[in-house]
């Protein structure tokens, strides 16, 4: 199969199934009622459903997907790790840490939260910086990357010790953001994650090519003419930015960020340019997918958003093992 | 060409400098060889030649330009490196490996054109390795990725070549084969910079020969001045001899077996 092929079927995939999610729901409607509610034609009462609920929340996740599936891609790129994700180095912890406070403290309001868990999450990100920094002398990739998941974990235990004694409804409060969910989006929360998403993948894009260079290695980067040392530390920066700001947008999805560029890779993409846009098709394509699992099989409840990420990612990625490993 | 002059470079909290006071110049058309004992400093002048350390004290330069005052893609323009170790994390088609030497050339959004393909396909050929171009890297064995690396250093397009112990997972014809190509390529006027420990083939091949120790330069100069028993058993610690290499009239290094102490 022609790469061109490949990538229209990707793209093609990816809109059929936010197309299919749009349309699936309490009330189910036809791929046509859809496409003529997006435009404004046809019953009000769809309008309303499609552009005021359903389209939101499938762009929302749409977005969360393209950005964790780009932020994933660049930090494995660029610290020369495999397992290097977002969430593994101390923003999720970060966020939730932020949330959780927000949420012990009362606070409500659909943007408090975001807010607070964002708040959060730079804090991990310029305490990682800092730390490995100082640590290393120079910010690289290996202290980086255990500076990261330190404080990851740090901050889980900070967690752990104010829900201790929390009530009842802060617990399932915290918890349930921390499972991740596109369900509250609105338009709002969509047009600050496209900019988000869009000038943060823009910025990655022109980098790509440094990110390929960085994965060789510090001295042979080094010997390429690439500033080693500014240029992971801004492309660690711009890609947790990018995930702080989906995690502020639906909480904690886990795997997407590690998975989704594995996947891409699998299928021959190695340059980063590429790879971080099929790791945005992927990733997009997958938290739509697994949105609309998490709504479906237990309707009208839903199960939680990055638990399903993981339940649909892990099957695909052990089938694809044996070509990483 | 490379020039160090006076070059003083110590790692962060460390109790001495790494290199001490280092001078000599690596000229175009000649294949200089840095040699010494392990930690006398050969991989730390890489280091500096790459600015990933400071130098303290004194001057590196290119092409009589300071080190420091080059863009770091006009250096790679000029110089290009082949670190000691380097393994890739995810795989990549050997073409497309080799194609990083092009980096230095492209712009961010500027895609590679016929002048880049060009000099990877003259790289690919100058190195040998056509027949593994269409390979991917975690296939090849050591000696292979030793000489797709040097395509990929030659690919680069510069005048000058450093390359840190290229030859030490090489067998014997590959490696006398990686000698001849550096001889080559000093003879077509470029600037090799070799770091190795094979004193041996150092002395046949290369024009000059600065011995460390220490971080400091123990002797420098031609293979007949430098490969003299007292200078390499002092900087080496080892009883050895000197002899002439009886084929082509070099000087040869022989160590010897230290007689076993007894308590």
């Amino acid at each position: 199969m022609s790469r061109a092929l490949l990538w229209t079927l990707a793209a093609l995939g990816v809109l059929l199934l936010a197309l299919v999610a749009i349309a699936y729901g309490a009330v189910p409607l036809s791929l046509g009622d859809v496409a003529r509610a997006i435009a404004g034609q046809g019953d009000a009462g769809t309008v309303t459903i499609v552009r005021a609920l359903r389209l939101p929340r499938v762009a929302l996740a749409l977005l969360v997907g393209a950005g964790l599936g780009m932020a994933g891609a660049a930090l494995q790129g660029s610290l020369r790790n495999a397992l290097a994700e977002p969430y593994l180095l101390g923003v999720s912890g970060g966020a939730a840490v932020g949330a959780v406070i927000a949420v012990a403290l009362g606070v409500s309001g659909t943007g408090a939260l975001p807010l607070a868990a964002f708040a959060g999450a730079a804090g991990a990100i310029a305490a990682a910086l800092l730390v490995a920094r100082a640590a290393g002398g120079r910010a690289d990739a290996r202290a980086l990357l255990m500076a990261g998941v330190v404080i990851g974990a740090f901050a889980n235990a900070a967690i752990m010790a104010a829900l201790a004694d929390a009530p009842p409804n802060t617990v399932r409060g915290a918890l349930w953001w921390m499972m991740g969910s596109v369900a509250d989006s609105d338009w709002p929360r969509v047009a600050w994650l496209a900019l988000y998403v869009l000038v943060a993948g823009t910025a990655l894009l022109w980098m790509a090519r440094d990110i390929d260079v960085l994965a060789l290695g510090e001295e042979p980067a080094a010997g390429l003419g690439v500033r080693v040392e500014a240029a992971g530390r801004r492309i660690y920066l711009v890609s947790s930015l990018l995930a702080a700001a989906t995690v502020a947008a639906a909480g904690l999805i886990g795997f997407v960020g590690l998975v989704v560029p594995h996947l891409v890779r699998g299928a021959g993409v190695r340059r980063h340019r590429p790879l971080l846009l099929g790791a945005a098709l992927v990733g997009a394509g997958l938290v739509v997918a697994a949105d609309l699992v998490a709504r479906t099989v237990r309707a009208p409840a839903e199960l939680p958003l990055g638990a399903v990420t993981a339940l649909i990612g892990v099957p695909f990625f052990l089938a694809q093992l044996r070509r990483f490993a | 060409m490379i020039a160090f002059r006076d070059a003083v470079i110590r790692y962060p909290r460390a109790a001495v400098n790494a290199i001490d006071g280092v001078s000599f110049v690596a000229a175009d058309g000649a294949l200089t060889a840095v040699a010494g004992p392990n930690g006398s400093g050969k991989s730390t002048l890489v280091r500096a030649l790459l600015r990933l350390e400071p130098l303290r004290a004194g001057s590196a330069s290119v092409d009589e330009q300071p080190l420091a005052a080059l863009d770091p893609r006009e250096l790679a323009r000029r110089v290009a490196i082949v670190p000691q170790r380097e393994s890739l994390v995810f795989a990549l088609p050997v073409r497309e490996y080799v194609a990083f030497g092009r980096y230095p050339h492209e712009g961010p959004w500027r895609a590679a054109g016929p002048d880049d393909a060009a000099a990877i396909e003259r790289a690919i050929a100058l190195a040998g390795i056509a027949p593994l171009a269409g390979r991917s890297t975690h296939e090849l064995s050591g000696g292979e990725w030793q000489r797709v690396r040097i395509a990929r250093a030659l690919a680069q397009g510069g005048r000058t070549l450093v390359f840190d112990e290229p030859t030490t997972f090489l067998d014997v014809a590959h490696e006398m084969a990686m000698f001849e190509l550096f001889a080559r390529l000093a003879s077509d006027g470029m600037a090799v910079l070799l770091v190795s420990h094979q004193l041996n083939l150092v002395a046949r091949f290369a024009g000059q020969i600065v011995l460390l120790h220490h971080g400091r330069v123990a002797a420098s100069g031609s293979p007949a001045q430098v490969m003299r028993g007292d200078v390499l058993e002092r900087v080496y610690d080892w009883p050895l001899m000197i002899t002439r290499d009886p084929a082509v009239g070099a000087p040869a290094l022989i160590p010897l077996r230290r007689p076993p102490t007894h308590p």
